[in-house]
């Protein structure tokens, strides 16, 4: 005799395998578009299998909580993914120690810009204070933006979804900022990209050329490490 | 592969461990990765299987970001009445930083090209 579909259903919400399953596959489904629209931008695989799975937790009523239990596994990758960013930076290391002066100004500049003008653009718009300190940190990698956030009075769950969605929209218009203000250098493309939009700039970099890609790791790592030490010190000055 | 992969987790951990004892701004994995760096310069550069490690697991770092970001579910309601001030904080922010970044650094650059002709 076969159970009612209602049982199994039962099982499968209870159990992370479901969660990780769909996770995989709303990211092969997007990743397949991706690769279809020829690597087109805007069909960043990241932001429609978020839209994929959004949809199907709405749909089939399925908690955020219940859905992070087997999501949890791929999540928990992020770690040693960001361990082995060391391995390109390592192959680009001459070109990088021939750089120290474009890169020590531009992270800084840059580091500076992305804090201050997503604080004072979102005030311009009446956003709430929590609002306003939930989206300083969004240009850093997503488990120091969320610490960020903690500390300064933000919301670390909304801070981890402004962050993948800062990542996305860098990926998405670096190539056009790039093509306008005439930026050719890789090196320099792959570093901005980085500390504009950490770990997805960086995955789009990678897909574009090596010396991009870890130029872009470089920049994600310092730009997380001083926006540790610069944001704290600066909210209670920037934040009203 | 497994020896790849048990010296990103040891690099992490030694990292988590030391960003926590010496109260570190740093998350723990980028400490991590500063380790691993060291290491390599001190070993003259990963051999075989930890470069096809990472490049497998690096293949598709996007997929990495996809639980977090399926969390605007739980931000639906802020999202709907403060999406105008996001959008454009957001966009205008990524512009700004994306301009200045690679601006500066070409101004750099052309900079001290000029004082090393």
């Amino acid at each position: 005799m076969t159970p009612p579909i209602g049982e199994i259903w039962v099982y499968l919400s209870a159990s992370p395998l479901l969660g990780l399953t769909i996770t995989l596959l709303a990211y092969q489904a997007a990743h397949a578009l991706y690769l279809r629209s020829g690597q087109h931008p805007l069909a960043n695989p990241v932001l429609i299998a978020v839209a994929i799975l959004a949809g199907l937790l709405g749909l089939t009523g399925t908690s955020y909580e219940t859905y992070f239990d087997g999501a949890q596994f791929v999540h928990f990758l992020l770690g040693p993914a960001t361990v082995a960013l060391a391995v390109p930076l390592y192959t680009q290391f001459r070109r990088v120690r021939s750089m120290l002066l474009p890169i020590s100004a531009g992270l800084l500049a840059g580091s500076t810009t992305a804090i201050v003008s997503a604080v004072l653009i979102a005030r311009l718009f009446d956003a709430s204070t929590a609002t306003q300190a939930s989206l300083a940190p969004k240009s850093v990698t997503t488990p120091i933006a969320m610490g960020i956030a903690e500390r300064i009075g933000g919301l670390p769950s909304l801070t981890a979804v402004l962050v993948i969605f800062t990542g996305v929209l860098g990926a998405i218009i670096g190539g056009k900022v790039f093509a306008l203000i005439r930026i050719d250098d890789p090196a320099i493309r792959g570093f901005s990209l980085g500390v504009a939009s950490h770990g997805i700039g960086t995955a789009r970099a990678f897909q574009i050329n090596e010396q991009m890609g870890a130029f872009a790791a470089l920049a994600m790592g310092l730009n997380g490490l001083l926006t540790a030490l610069l944001l704290p010190g600066i909210a209670d000055w920037l934040l009203k | 592969m497994l020896a790849a992969l048990s010296l990103l987790l040891l690099c992490q951990l030694i990292g988590e461990v030391l960003v926590r004892w010496l109260a570190l701004p740093v998350p723990g994995p980028v400490a991590g990765m500063l380790l691993l760096f060291l290491i390599l310069l001190l070993r003259d550069g990963p051999d075989e299987e930890l470069r096809t490690t990472s490049q497998n697991l690096l293949k598709h770092l996007s997929l990495l970001f996809v639980p977090a970001g399926t969390g605007i579910v739980l931000h639906l309601n802020r999202v709907g009445d403060e999406w105008l001030a996001l959008l454009l904080s957001l966009l205008l922010s990524t512009v700004l930083t994306l301009a200045v970044t690679a601006g500066v650094m070409q101004l750099c650059q052309r900079l001290t090209r000029k004082d090393a002709a």
